[in-house]
């Protein structure tokens, strides 16, 4: 393995702002747009949209602006979603299928069915939680080329939060 | 030998290089290069978008000519179910279809027959619950084409069931060997087609090995003909059998109306179908069963070869259906599902897809250009004029990091370079060699005595 080039990491971010449903979806569809381009197997860029949107949809829903970011290598591609916001008390309680904390209007529009994270648990490989209440969250997901997703490895090591 | 063959083609004579096709190309097929259009045939899908936007009437859809009919000893026509709505409302189904017959043909099976089986196909496969979610319909061939092109992570959800067109081609020339004792080879099925992306569909077929369908020739250029011999057209031919249902299908909504099972949506018009496929490929739409989805505007009564304005032909068809109301299905029950259990319906080969948004084979090639990219989009104006070609800025600049194009391509820049240049032009004209330089009165070291 000595004489393997360093692959070299391509990285997006955009800014997301909170409640803007107009805009949202726009910066995950930047991001697939540039995994298409760079020719990443078709079923890690299945895998890859639908973590994205929901990690976007995360912070317009439920933060007041953030950046989502993406580090494309060869191997992988590493999702991040870094929020100012309300942050999660309970990540064990977020976690589960159906739980949500989005508002009436916002289920109305058909959004926080509380299959966020459940769902970048279920289509990445790895899956990260950092969040202080009051403060803000940080969700990283991994995607691996080669791997098999649908959550038959989503490990998802939540480093327990609250540290506030 | 070009891979792919396309109907929708270019009059270099008549293209004056103009951006309307460019601007409403779904796949950015299109760029303006030496003053013509040039499609990049690998992304083209044959919407039929750009004849329609086409000022100049300078894209074209590729037909088989009415010759071809000579090479058959038994021809029969298959109108698709929008070519009811291109006759005014107070027409018989019976004589138009009597009318189609007089023009040319010695039999006529109406794709609106093989629709209704089709439909029965669809609900049996929503029935075995035992799929991915939303299936997709496999009607519209420009539609599994942007699959293939721009969703290939989609292409598993194509429903594996044959066309309406395709199906009528097997049960028609079935029913003609068997009225004439011809060999198949002599009977000849031609689709009457509203559009370009079937004749492709024919020529290139997806999903299966060889299209059942002998040529194709589009409405508007059999209307003329048809109308002709509408006023004198015999009513008594019992050539009429389609259902109500199935005449619907010319219509957005007809073939969910039609199949008639589970949760259904229904999407027209390209620009539409691709908003609604980025849902799907979000996961916002996994609650719905199948989706039907349709190129042109209103369905194929929108179609991009047809005569009459589609939403005139949209309250025609719905006209004559009701005059057919109380017909009942063309094919019974027990006919469709032994037509279903042989596997007539069935699509024989998985559809391949056609990726062709990579920059290079290289993915770390591949990386390095969409770096470029994303770095001269942003120092591209944004305005998506058009001007130098490409659809967009961020195609232009996609273009760019593909070698395809240079930054002076855009005016703007190019104007911005010129500034530059002449502001360099300027400073130099103002310089002077020494020997002819004006003195200096304040430097002069005049005399040091």
């Amino acid at each position: 393995m000595a004489s393997e080039p360093t692959a070299r990491v391509l990285t997006l971010s955009f800014q997301v702002e909170g409640q803007n449903f107009r805009a949202s979806g726009e910066a995950a569809g930047r991001i697939k747009r540039a995994l298409e381009q760079v020719g990443l197997d078709w079923s890690i860029i299945r895998r890859a949209a639908v973590v994205i949107y929901e990690a976007e949809m995360n912070i317009v829903i439920h933060a007041r602006r953030g950046v989502l970011s993406a580090e494309i290598t060869p191997d992988q591609v590493v999702i991040v979603a870094d929020d100012e916001g309300p942050g999660i008390p309970d990540i064990a309680l977020a976690m589960t299928e159906g739980y949500s904390t989005a508002s009436a209007e916002v289920r109305e529009m058909g959004f926080g069915a509380g299959m966020g994270l459940p769902n970048i648990t279920k289509h990445s490989d790895e899956m990260r939680i950092e969040t202080e209440v009051g403060k803000g969250t940080r969700v990283t997901a991994v995607i691996r080329v080669g791997a098999c997703g649908d959550g038959s490895r989503a490990v998802s090591d939540c480093s327990q939060g609250s540290r506030g | 030998m070009t891979r792919y063959f396309h109907s929708v083609t270019l009059d270099h004579e008549k293209c004056r290089g103009c951006t309307n096709c460019i601007k409403r190309c779904p796949t950015e097929a299109i760029r303006v290069r030496e003053g013509k259009a040039r499609i990049f045939e690998e992304r083209c899908i044959d919407c039929g978008e750009c004849i329609r936007a086409c000022p100049n009437h300078a894209k074209s859809a590729l037909t088989d000519s009415l010759d071809r009919l000579c090479g058959f000893d038994f021809t029969v026509a298959l109108p698709a179910p929008a070519f009811l709505g291109q006759f005014r409302r107070t027409s018989m189904p019976e004589k138009v279809l009597a009318a189609l017959l007089t023009a040319g043909f010695d039999d006529v099976y109406e794709v609106a027959v093989a629709a209704s089986v089709v439909s029965y196909a669809v609900r049996r496969y929503l029935m075995t619950r035992d799929f991915k979610k939303p299936l997709i319909s496999s009607a519209c061939p420009a539609i599994v084409r942007l699959i293939q092109v721009r969703f290939p992570a989609l292409l598993n959800l194509v429903v594996p069931i044959d066309t309406p067109m395709e199906v009528a081609g097997v049960l028609a020339k079935r029913e003609a060997v068997k009225k004439t004792g011809l060999d198949p080879a002599r009977v000849g099925v031609f689709f009457i087609s509203p559009c370009a992306a079937k004749v492709t569909a024919v020529k290139q077929p997806v999903g299966r090995d060889k299209s059942a369908i002998d040529g194709v020739f589009s409405m508007s250029q059999i209307y003329g003909l048809v109308v002709k011999k509408l006023k004198d057209a015999p009513s008594g031919l019992g050539l009429q059998r389609a259902s109500s249902s199935g005449i619907l299908w010319g219509r957005s909504g007809g073939e969910n109306a039609e199949v008639g099972y589970g949760e259904l949506l229904a999407v027209d018009g390209v620009h539409n179908v691709i908003a609604v496929l980025h849902e799907v490929e979000k996961g916002r739409l996994s609650d719905v069963d199948y989706l039907e989805a349709q190129a042109c505007v209103g369905g194929c009564i929108g179609g991009p070869l047809v005569p009459e304005n589609p939403f005139v032909a949209r309250a025609n068809i719905k006209a004559m259906a009701h005059m057919v109301a109380d017909r009942p299905l063309p094919v019974a029950e027990a006919g469709m599902q032994a037509l279903y259990d042989e596997g007539t319906l069935s699509m024989v080969k998985r559809i391949p897809p056609r990726p062709v948004m990579s920059l290079d084979e290289d993915v770390t090639m591949a990386m390095a250009k969409v770096e470029l990219l994303e770095k001269t989009v942003e120092s591209l104006p944004n305005l998506d004029c058009g001007s130098c070609g490409s659809p967009s800025c961020r195609a232009l600049a996609e273009d760019i990091a593909r070698g395809l194009a240079f930054e002076t391509d855009c005016v703007f820049k190019l104007r911005e370079r010129v500034r530059d240049l002449a502001a360099e032009m300027k400073e130099l004209a103002e310089k002077v060699p020494p020997s002819m330089e004006r003195p200096r009165a304040t430097v002069e070291p005049d005399d040091d005595a």
